[in-house]
């Protein structure tokens, strides 16, 4: 059964989940599954397509009510999602006030929209956003909410690979001064390498593997210690290295 | 513009594929045919081409016109067929309305009203207009009732299949979001199903004015459709022109301010539509 608490300041977790079971008819995507983030922990979620991941975060981000296992989320949830989502009718700002419930939202709004840089934007349809300001907009609505605990699936991986470099550098950014707990997930290693200080390998339902990566950021992607994790996360996820890239 | 969701799950911003539009004739040229129409024909008329008796000059079809604006017939005819109109379509846009939240937000109002409703589309309309006759009589409420009886359904339809098309990603947002339900119906359902209900709102002005025009012919002893029949016992064919005319206006007139209405209420697609 899942527990939400209010934001207890007591508490050093964002979120802590036992034993966290999860069907879909006879097929068992998640079974079984144990995972604690800490506040302000930052953890990248790896594992193969339809292995359980975006499963596991619809649960924590409460989309998902049919589960057996224990769930704890302390706080507020934020999710971005790795279509940006946004609200067509709504202007760029009503869609990053949408649903705030702050003394005064607006100003909050214009705030975290300064902070990804779309300051100019928040008049805007979302519909004439380029693809990278869109989940700008989308994470800027996210974070506005000053979550203890904020959910990324794949909100990179549509990005051109310009764009997502400039990405990766605003949400580590909005991570070191806001400290959310986050769990990204993600299908790209080298992405959980740069940004994670805790990579976790999904596989049978079950975490199956976790590296601490204890470098400070920002990281590059050839660091010997990065290289070397790079080829045991492969491995763990079924990729054979032939050589090396 | 009777897709009724756009697909904002896609992460690129521009418009789905679409064909791309013929280039649209400049505004000059569109507006060459139809003068040119209207002097072949008065052309056609004076030489005597084509019989007075059978569809009179367009100048016979001013004067009378212009006579009948004179004296109040045509003022009168078109303020009773409107009101007619106006009141079988504010009726049934209402109930309509009504009965797409109720059955689109709800699976009980969708269970308990959705089937009958279905049943009730598949009588012919027209056919009824004999048991509407046993019903109310001849005099307004039969008009009004076979007014209404037309407009429901596609408002009915159009509504209902656009709250339950709004995309479900985007009521997962809102569930993110922790809106509650009224908000959620209030910024995502609703807005989402209006470019649905609008195109709804357009089929049914269509269907109003077919009714009305079909209800008027039938019995009437006033209103545009009395005006046309009484002019054919009098063999005015001139008159019958005029109150076709007349009806092919008013059907422009209300189309073209749904149309504004649209543009006004789904200007947020005019990035995707690139206009
Ligand atoms: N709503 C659903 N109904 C049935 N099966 C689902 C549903 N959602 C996900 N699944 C299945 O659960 C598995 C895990 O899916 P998902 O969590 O989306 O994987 P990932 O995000 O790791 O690629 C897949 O086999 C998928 O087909
Ligand atoms: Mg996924």
């Amino acid at each position: 059964m899942a527990t939400r608490t209010a934001r207890d300041v007591t508490s050093t977790t964002a979120a802590q989940v036992k034993g966290l079971t999860k069907r879909f008819g006879s097929r068992v995507v998640l079974d079984g599954l144990d995972l604690d983030i800490a506040r302000g922990e930052f953890v990248a979620l790896l594992g193969r397509s339809g292995s359980g991941k975006s499963t596991l975060l619809r649960v924590l981000a409460g989309l998902d009510r049919d589960t057996s296992g224990d769930l704890r989320v302390d706080g507020t949830v934020a999710v971005a999602f790795q279509e940006p989502r946004l609200v067509p009718w709504k202007r760029v700002l009503g869609n990053v006030t949408l649903g705030l419930r702050v003394p005064a939202p607006v100003a909050a709004a214009d705030t975290a929209l300064a902070e990804v840089g779309l300051t100019e934007r928040r008049d805007v349809w979302p519909l004439t956003l380029s693809g990278g300001e869109a989940q700008r907009v989308s994470l800027a609505r996210a974070l506005v909410r000053d979550p203890d605990l904020l959910l990324l699936d794949e909100p990179f991986s549509a990005l051109d690979a310009l764009t997502r470099i400039n990405v990766h550098r605003l949400v580590l950014d909005l991570w070191e001064r806001h400290r959310p707990g986050v769990l990204l997930v993600t299908h790209d290693v080298d992405e959980a390498l740069l940004l994670a200080d805790r990579v976790l390998v999904l596989d049978d339902g079950r975490i199956a593997h976790q590296s601490e990566v204890a470098l400070p950021r920002p990281r590059e992607r050839d660091h010997p210690e990065l290289v070397e994790l790079r080829s045991v996360l492969l491995t763990r996820l079924g990729v054979a290295l032939e050589g090396s890239k | 513009m009777s897709t009724s969701s756009v697909d904002i799950a896609r992460p690129a911003t521009r418009a789905r594929p679409r064909l791309p539009a013929l280039p649209r004739p400049r505004l000059g040229l569109r507006a060459v045919s139809p003068p040119a129409l209207l002097i072949l024909w008065q052309v056609a008329s004076s030489t005597g081409l084509l019989s007075d008796r059978l569809l009179p000059a367009p100048a016979t079809v001013a004067r009378t016109a212009a006579t009948l604006t004179a004296d109040g017939t045509l003022g009168d005819a078109v303020a009773v067929s409107l009101q007619r109109a106006l009141i079988g379509f504010a009726l049934g846009a209402a109930a309509g309305l009504a009965l797409a939240l109720a059955a689109g937000l709800s699976r009980a109002g969708e269970g308990l009203l959705d089937p009958p409703l279905q049943m009730l589309r598949a009588l012919p309309l027209f056919g009824l207009i004999p048991l509407f006759i046993l019903w109310f009589g001849i005099g307004e409420t039969p008009k009004v009732i076979l007014v209404a009886f037309g407009v429901l359904f596609p408002i009915y339809l159009n509504t209902y299949a656009g709250i339950r098309g709004v995309d479900a990603k985007l009521a997962e947002v809102g569930r993110v979001l922790q809106l509650g339900r009224i908000a959620l119906i209030r910024h995502i359902v609703l807005p989402g199903a209006l470019p649905q209900a609008l195109v709804g709102l357009r089929q049914s002005l269509g269907v109003a004015w077919l009714a009305l025009i079909v209800a008027e012919q039938i019995n009437a002893s006033k209103g545009l459709g009395f005006m046309i029949n009484d002019a054919r016992e009098f063999l005015r064919v001139d008159i019958v022109v005029l109150g076709l005319l007349v009806y092919a206006v008013l059907g422009l007139a209300t189309d073209a301010l749904v149309r504004l209405a649209e543009r006004r209420a789904l200007s947020w697609r005019r990035g995707l539509l690139g206009t």
